[in-house]
């Protein structure tokens, strides 16, 4: 559990990163909470040649609503999300997510951005972000650029972002009136990457019809997955029991697990259809109660 | 109990807060780890990726080109001194490092030595080894099928899988019994393969001085004597005496077992200091700790219980494949290739019982080392209480009520066990009748009927263990010929300050403190004023070490004894000082005063002053003892838990809910480490009951070689304890304790598992094997139609 040798920068700007990260290519990592990157280099089973450290950067904390959109900077811990009544309180699909990555340890130094930018399906934050139709800010050579969270997941671990951009920001739309979300995972133990995990997004109208739903999945396929039927399924109808069953079944449906360790593919499939409809009620309670 | 020293003094009964945490909680323990030597030396292990391969090159140069790199050492550089091979405890053996073949994943293959250990890593990637598969064989049942490849060809005479064959009890009575029972019920249990996965991984710090001729290796060991004695055998013909050897077993973080054997490590580390002279400090890492050091349990056991109409058990019949791995590298007592199985009756009052355990060669890492339990009692007692609970539902009986009517009764102690064990005292009955007031049983059987009615899923569970605890009597325990007494060595200062040191090793369990806590109950010294020392092999008197429960009624004895053998002498030394007859002298914990004038007393201080300015003529002078306790018997502590589980018919996930333990380990002597003992024993107990397993796919990969898939739990998955007590004395110990350290782990499981399986009867269920995890529980309602 000794990495392979490497080399550490620790540019104190972005710009410097993205020159680093230009100059050194294939060969070059950056390093944020580490909590993914570390453990993978101690295996060997990743060995950089160069690791990019863009904790020194000032400015990338921040945690902010702002023009229609909740910023969240690339240094902002997974603790920032989990400590904040705000994040509570307005975005109950968040708190709920950064509750159950990993453990306390981890999540202090764990990030948001890297949760994305690793983009293993196992991660929580995918889902949730699928869910809450976000968007992603990457920051290359030649500026800004922004990327639908649908098009950022291009495969196992695989991004649409380019070797020499970092990932700056992701922004979160601020929720509807009566909007609800809400964030189930069944894990092993505490700590644990998800068996199978449903992030949820609703907003209801007055009479408590669903006019947006969002609906992710965690670990049940190699990708992180939208459920979109599931979610078209169940705009514009009440969300009473039939209904949010019926949105649990289409969501397992366009689940894709594999066997493994954590249990057979009919077992995730099923555990998707059970938490679906377990955190669609969630979600529409906390909706109607914010009415 | 009500102590008989005032809490100053800290005898028996006390809650004496632990000496030992004081380092401990400030950081300030020495592990294998800390210990840092001038010129130090690092070795890491190039280890293999397959289950069964033959090495057909070992390529050393790209690591050796590596600045300091030292050596690469392989089974043929060992073999040369005849060291590739070593015995295990159980007459079998296990490669050091290999020449030929490897026989699972993970085994060592190599070894680097270097300046660092970074460098050391970054060498052992640079070992390249070429291997040709072989077919791997991993179920142990298809292991025995006559067209199975022999694995151990090492041995020229061996032509299958088979180990040994052992069994116990009176075959035909048995058989008699069950031809005549109105009831029997029969199920296969598989006990799985787990690891001990104690906080700290093994290694040592092996360091030969070539002026003194002489070794000192500190060790993660928990006997570190018998390990001595063991290195003397085994490296005598590269001249390595005995009083040449010096093992220190520095503070332990966790044994349970896993620190008993001798691994390649240690040795491969010991042949590097010889060889170089210099100190070579060699440590696993977590993945190479689960992945390669000794496993517990894989018991695959077919049990048959045999019972009357009325509900009264008759007999027992088990048969076991025992899953090895490629050697027995158990540590259990020589004569008993499965430890201490047939205490498998258990409880119970049975008239006739048969088990036979048949050991089997697997490619997996060897082992079957006695995980925090006293010799495969965990599977003994997970037999017979998950049994005693099927026979229950199976005859309509509430189990409790099942077990109440075939407890042995107390007045049938000492009992004489169907399997010829004498076990020594309890009250069985009393245990479990306090666990179901303290959990409410009656209402939570009302309130589980409710629930079913309304298709919701609760379950209750009992387990009514008895164990079986330190190891043991001369006539029939020993380990390589060693016999398992225990010793204590006690030397009272003039000033009345005491050194203690014993054979045994303490790795959490707070010698430090118990141990000092027995000498004041028998001296009236304060604890404060005792220090105990153990694991230095210079030092401390020879014993076997601390593991089966056995440190306090064993070394716990001898120690007592030990003590009152100085209380003999100090009588004598008072009686001269008074100028009294030792008879007319009376003993009060702290001095003797002459009867009827307790004003003329003499403390145990004035008496240690004067052992050594003012002792009578004729006496020797000095106040110290020491004991080799031989024990009568052993010991047999018990205990009833019961648990209430809630399963969620969702995602099959199971949640204990409440968890009574009533222990019973005879006399106590600190309640507070009892206690802790007790709650870390639970905690280790629910772990293999729902979440732990070391699996292997059908290559021999290994599926829980790290913290990610070997589910560790943690506070959050534990419940709240609640712990209660009744005492029933050991008759045979000097003190009337009996061990306690492992029977929250052995009784606990079962528990947990009647209570699963207890919530699904009336679906049709009735088992599941450990672990019980959310997707085998998921499947078994699936199955039966229960869904959400
Ligand atoms: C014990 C343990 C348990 C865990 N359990 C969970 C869990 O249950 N759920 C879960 O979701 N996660 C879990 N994790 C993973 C943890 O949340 C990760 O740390 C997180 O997914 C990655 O964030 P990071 O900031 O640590 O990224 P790092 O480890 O620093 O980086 C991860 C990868 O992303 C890249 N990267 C990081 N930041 C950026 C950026 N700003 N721009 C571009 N690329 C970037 C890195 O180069 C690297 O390839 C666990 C980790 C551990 C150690």
């Amino acid at each position: 559990m000794i990495p392979a040798a490497f080399e550490y920068h620790a540019p104190a700007s972005l710009a410097d990163a993205v020159k680093l990260l230009g100059q050194h290519g294939d060969e070059a990592k950056i390093l944020s909470g580490g909590q993914s990157l570390i453990p993978l280099m101690k295996l060997r089973l990743a060995t950089p040649r160069h690791v990019v450290d863009i904790n020194g950067i000032a400015g990338l904390d921040y945690l902010k609503e702002e023009d229609g959109v909740l910023r969240i900077g690339a240094l902002v811990r997974e603790a920032d999300l989990e400590d904040s009544e705000f994040i509570r309180a307005r975005y109950p699909l968040l708190h709920d997510t950064s509750r159950v990555v990993a453990d306390p340890l981890v999540r202090n130094l764990a990030t948001v951005c890297g949760n994305l930018a690793h983009a293993d399906p196992a991660n929580d934050h995918p889902a949730a972000m699928l869910a809450l139709g976000a968007e992603v800010v990457a920051t290359g050579p030649r500026g800004e650029r922004r990327i639908a969270i649908t098009s950022f997941f291009t495969g196992p671990f695989a991004t649409a972002l380019r070797g020499d951009e970092v990932l700056t920001e992701v922004r979160v739309p601020v929720p509807l009136p009566r909007s609800g979300g809400a964030y189930l995972k069944l894990e092993r133990k505490v700590g644990d990457f998800a068996t199978a995990a449903v992030a949820v997004q609703v907003a209801l109208d007055p009479a408590g019809t669903c006019v947006h739903a969002g609906v992710g999945l965690t670990n049940a396929g190699t990708v992180p997955i939208k459920a979109r039927r599931a979610e078209g399924f169940l705009r514009g109808k009440p969300l009473d029991d039939a209904t949010v069953r019926r949105a649990g079944e289409l969501a397992a449906e366009e689940a894709d697990p594999v066997d493994d360790v954590r249990g057979s593919a009919a077992y995730k499939r099923d555990l998707v259809r059970v938490l679906t409809a377990r955190a669609l009620r969630l979600a529409a309670g906390r909706a109607g109660a914010g009415r | 109990m009500v102590p008989r020293t005032p809490p100053e003094v800290g005898g028996m009964g006390h809650s004496v807060k632990r000496k030992e945490d004081a380092r401990f909680i400030r950081g300030k323990g020495t592990y294998v780890d800390d210990i840092q030597l001038p010129g130090m030396l690092y070795l890491d292990i190039v280890r293999s990726p397959l289950a069964h391969a033959r090495i057909t090159k070992i390529d050393t140069s790209k690591a050796l080109a590596i600045p300091g790199v030292l050596a690469v050492i392989t089974g043929a550089d060992l073999a040369k001194y005849n060291l590739h091979w070593m015995p295990t405890l159980m007459s079998d053996t296990q490669m050091v490092l290999p020449v030929e073949k490897v026989m699972y994943q993970a085994q060592e293959v190599a070894a680097v030595l270097a300046t660092d250990r970074y460098i050391a890593a970054d060498g052992v990637d640079a070992v390249e080894v070429a291997y040709e598969p072989l077919p791997v064989v991993v179920d142990p049942i298809k292991a025995l099928a006559p067209d199975a490849p022999v694995l151990r060809t090492d041995k020229t005479d061996k032509k299958d899988n088979h180990i040994w064959h052992w069994e116990w009890g009176d075959r035909a009575a048995t058989d008699r019994a069950f031809a005549e029972a109105d009831v029997t019920v029969r199920q296969d249990i598989y006990l799985p393969r787990i690891h001990v996965a104690s906080i700290e991984t093994c290694g040592c710090v092996a360091h030969f001085d070539r002026v003194a001729d002489k070794l000192t290796v500190w060790m993660t060991t928990q006997a570190p004597h018998a390990i001595r004695t063991v290195f003397a055998l085994v490296a005598g013909h590269v001249g390595l005496a005995e009083h040449k050897i010096r093992i220190i077993s520095p503070d332990i973080g966790g044994g349970f077992g896993g620190k008993v054997p001798v691994y390649p490590g240690y040795v491969i580390a010991v042949a590097a200091s010889v060889l170089t002279g210099k100190p070579v400090k060699w440590v696993e890492d977590r993945m190479e700790n689960l992945q390669a050091d000794s496993f517990a349990r894989d018991y695959h056991m077919t049990c048959e219980l045999a019972a009357r109409k009325d509900g009264t058990l008759t007999a027992l019949r088990i048969k076991t494949i025992a899953d090895h791995g490629y050697a027995d590298a158990a540590a259990n007592p020589s004569k008993f290739p499965a430890g201490l199985f047939h205490i498998c009756t258990g409880s119970y009052d049975f008239q006739a019982a048969h088990v036979e355990v048949d050991g089997v060669y697997t490619n997996k890492p060897p082992g079957g080392i006695a995980y925090r339990c006293s010799f495969r009692v965990t599977e003994a007692v997970h037999a017979i209480e998950r049994m005693t609970d099927l026979m229950a539902h199976h005859l309509g009986m509430d189990p409790a009520e099942f077990r109440l009517k075939n407890f042995i009764r107390p007045e049938q102690f000492p009992y004489r066990s169907a399997l010829g064990w004498e076990y020594d005292s309890g009250n069985y009955a009393a245990a479990l009748r306090k666990a179901m007031d303290r959990i409410g049983y009656a209402e939570l059987r009302r309130e589980q009927a409710e629930k079913r009615q309304r298709g919701e899923l609760m379950g209750i569970g009992i387990s009514s263990f008895t164990e079986i605890v330190g190891a043991g009597p001369s006539k029939h325990f020993d380990i390589l010929g060693l016999k398992m007494f225990d010793s204590a060595e006690i030397r009272v200062h003039p000033t009345g300050k005491v050194i203690a040191r014993f054979g045994t090793r303490s790795q959490g369990q707070g010698h430090e403190t118990t141990y000092a806590q027995i000498i004041a109950e028998e001296l009236g010294i304060p604890v404060a004023d005792i220090q105990v020392e153990e694991g230095d092999t210079d030092t401390a008197p020879y014993g076997l070490g601390t593991y089966a429960s056995r440190s306090t009624p064993v070394a716990g004895a001898a120690g007592a004894m030990a003590a009152r053998k100085i209380r003999d002498k100090a009588r004598k030394i008072a009686a001269y000082l008074l100028e009294a007859a030792e008879d007319d002298l009376v003993w009060e914990p702290g001095r003797f005063s002459v009867a009827g004038a307790p004003h003329r007393f003499k403390t145990i201080q004035d008496i240690a002053f004067a052992a050594y300015t003012n002792h009578p003529q004729g006496m020797e002078a000095g106040l110290e003892a020491v004991s080799y306790y031989d024990p009568p018997n052993l010991t047999y502590p018990f205990g009833s838990y019961i648990c209430v589980v809630d399963i969620d018919k969702g995602t099959g996930q199971v949640k204990v809910r409440r968890f009574v333990a009533v222990d019973d380990c005879g006399n106590i002597i600190n309640p507070m480490i009892v206690e802790g003992q007790i709650h870390g024993g639970l905690t280790m107990g629910l772990a293999p009951a729902l979440y732990e397993e070391i699996a292997y796919d059908e290559n021999g990969n290994i599926q829980g070689g790290s913290f990610i898939d070997y589910l560790l739990p943690t506070a959050v998955e534990t419940p709240r304890w609640e712990t209660d007590k009744t005492t029933t004395p050991s008759p045979h110990h000097p003190l009337g304790a009996k061990g306690v350290g492992e029977s929250a782990t052995v009784g606990a499981p079962a528990a947990i598992a009647n209570a699963v399986v207890d919530a699904l009867w009336h679906l049709g269920v009735r088992h599941v094997d450990i672990p019980i995890t959310p997707a085998k529980v998921w499947k078994l309602l699936r199955e039966k139609g229960v869904s959400e």
